[in-house]
């Protein structure tokens, strides 16, 4: 079998490797700036070019904005903070704001105290079945709200929580308890078992493993979990969109699209300021935890 | 001994109460069975009542024909015949395969190659991987939003570009105002904000790999394209299966993208599923009908989930898990 495959590989690899040493020091340098940098510059380049388009639009004054013969769109003239300051001042814009932050906040602490109990009876409690709930709330991340929503809509109306935020605090756990229980289980795996005997041996009930031994541990996988249910919760649209009807009351994505878009003349610059303020604490809180983020969206994938 | 036995009568009734009760709650709270029900409660409740009961209630409601502020009586089939003979329903069908199809292709093509590219050693990774995921961060309506602004029919940037800088066009691009290239469109822009979290999570596949197994190939000569072939593509395949499945559920299924940048427009060339649901179910009113097109969605749904279930099964096989 061996002989096969050098038969077969060797003669095309010999040929390159004569002449490669006298090129290979130029030659590697500039072919890893072709095959490498270059893409790479035209990812970032494509994928950030949007959120460039949106500052400068936000910045720009109406004038400007609309006339790209005399002023060079790529850069702004004369800034302007008139469309933020229509946003802040005009709008109902911090109502919003308050909104969307509560029920982010309510609704990641929910599927935290729910998911952590869940993945902490599924991984460490073990007890027959126990790979299928894990298997079951496996498949309930599957199931997409774009199902769910209209069904929602009339549970909600029922239960007379329509046009309140606390609808969205109760039915954004369906999406984050998955995800967050899926994570934590993983967390909890790498957890050495012995700690907790020990803890067992010395005495402890299983409420105090819990909190004194495996949460202290499990700090980076919640705070992970956390942080991903908190994004997740904030750009959640569907939902809000089919809950939430009277305008102060609304969460930014969904008070962004359908309060700032009126009449037939978009105001692209409150448009994109609005865009712009509604993505920034987000993206400010991800920028504090990058790599927990990373680590949850990777961590969850291997599970 | 007199005094005694009242003494040790007196003690218990002293004593016993508050050790009883504590270990009487202890006992519980460390017998497991009330102990796996207490932890598992909060989580199974929400999901059985947030997601199982709708799931259910769902399927009844596209047999029913009911509207809002009306209960509905069951129907049987008739929401579905209707939608049979309903042209703007079997568009949307076609284009939601179509969308999920080409999308999920460039999200995978491109996040690969992304991947690949990040996957060497690079001076700034851990910040150029930060910054990539915005896209992904970021709420989609709000990119939409954006994208919504580059497609601009008159102040386009990418058409300024093209034809004032570029001088390649003479007309500004027709990005979203007829049917076609109003798909394509959306296409882009969902490739756009697929390609980082493809991106990352294959990145984390491909650091799994041992480079010993590279070192080896090149030992016996192989070229670049038979590593990449044999043994990148085999040992990331178990995460992309997972991911193209997660891919494939939440791009057929998706509302913001499309519902941000055309609302289904052009004359409803550009519905998927999810949208055209929302739009019969909630401004329009007939939950029924609404209920029945977002139940239509199932069967994707279920097929998809079946491939993620085979890929998991092979995975464990392939690591020697299978009596985890």
């Amino acid at each position: 079998m061996t002989d096969a495959a050098l038969a077969d590989d060797a003669p095309p690899v010999a040929k390159p490797q004569d002449n490669q040493p006298e090129t290979m020091a130029w030659e590697t340098k500039r072919r890893r700036f072709v095959t490498i940098y270059l893409p790479l510059c035209c990812f970032i380049f494509i994928l950030l070019f949007p959120f460039y388009w949106m500052t400068v639009t936000a910045f720009k004054p109406n004038a400007e904005l609309m006339d790209f013969k005399n002023h060079n769109p790529f850069w702004i003239s004369s800034p302007t903070l008139e469309h933020i300051k229509h946003l802040l001042f005009n709008t109902a814009y911090p109502s919003w704001f308050l909104t969307t932050m509560g029920v982010a906040i309510g609704s990641t602490f929910l599927s935290l105290f729910a998911s952590t109990l869940a993945a902490y009876a599924i991984q460490r409690l073990r007890f027959t079945g126990s790979p299928y709930v894990g298997l079951a709330i496996y498949l309930a991340y599957l199931v997409p709200p774009s199902i769910l929503f209209i069904p929602l809509a009339t549970m909600v109306v029922q239960l007379g929580l329509f046009d309140s935020p606390l609808a969205l605090i109760l039915v954004y756990p369906t999406f984050l308890v998955p995800f967050c229980t899926w994570l934590l289980i993983g967390y909890f795996k790498s957890i050495p078992y012995e700690l907790e005997e020990c803890a067992l041996i010395d005495g402890a009930t299983r409420l105090q493993i819990l909190r004194r031994i495996t949460l202290p541990l499990a700090v980076p996988g919640l705070i992970s979990a956390g942080i991903f249910s908190f994004t997740l919760s904030w750009n959640e649209f569907i939902y809000a969109l089919a809950f939430i009807q009277s305008s102060e009351r609304k969460t930014v994505p969904v008070a962004i699209l359908t309060e700032l878009v009126t009449g037939d003349v978009y105001q692209w610059g409150a448009l994109m300021a609005g865009s712009l303020l509604g993505s920034l604490p987000v993206a400010i809180f991800y920028s504090f935890f990058v790599d927990y983020y990373v680590a949850s969206l990777t961590g969850a994938v291997k599970e | 001994m007199n005094t005694t036995p009242t003494a040790v009568a007196a003690a218990p009734t002293r004593w016993t109460p508050p050790r009883r009760e504590e270990t009487w709650i202890g006992w519980l709270l460390d017998w497991k069975p009330f102990l796996i029900v207490m932890c598992l409660l909060p989580a199974v409740g929400l999901l059985t009542v947030f997601l199982t009961y709708p799931l259910g209630l769902g399927i009844w409601l596209a047999f029913t024909d009911t509207t809002i502020g009306r209960r509905g009586i069951w129907v049987g089939l008739e929401n579905f015949i209707w939608l049979f003979e309903d042209p703007i329903f079997w568009s949307a069908v076609f284009y939601s395969v179509f969308y999920t199809a080409i999308a999920t292709i460039g999200k995978f093509a491109l996040g690969l190659w992304l991947a690949l590219l990040l996957n060497n050693h690079l001076p700034i990774k851990s910040f150029i991987r930060a910054i990539i995921l915005l896209p992904w961060i970021v709420p989609t309506v709000l990119s939409a939003i954006a994208f919504w602004w580059i497609y601009d029919p008159q102040f386009s940037i990418i058409s300024y570009v093209f034809v004032d800088v570029l001088g390649w066009r003479d007309t500004n691009i027709d990005f979203i105002s007829t049917a076609w290239p109003a798909r394509w469109s959306l296409i882009a822009a969902n490739i756009w904000r697929g390609i980082p979290f493809v991106a990352i999570s294959l990145l984390a596949g491909l650091q799994t790999i041992p480079p010993s197994l590279y070192e080896a190939a090149l030992l016996d000569g192989s070229t670049p394209w038979q590593r990449f072939r044999y043994i990148t593509v085999p040992m990331i395949m178990p995460i992309l299966a997972i991911v193209m499945t997660f891919s494939i559920i939440f791009t057929f299924t998706d509302f913001q993208l499309v519902y941000a940048i055309t609302r289904g427009g052009p004359v409803n060339s550009t519905h998927l599923l999810a949208t055209l649901a929302f739009q019969r179910g909630i401004p329009g009113g007939q939950l029924g009908e609404g209920a029945a097109i977002a139940v239509s969605m199932i069967p994707f749904l279920v097929f998809a989930t079946l491939f993620s279930y085979f890929a998991l099964a092979r995975r464990k096989w392939q690591q020697g898990e299978a009596n985890d």
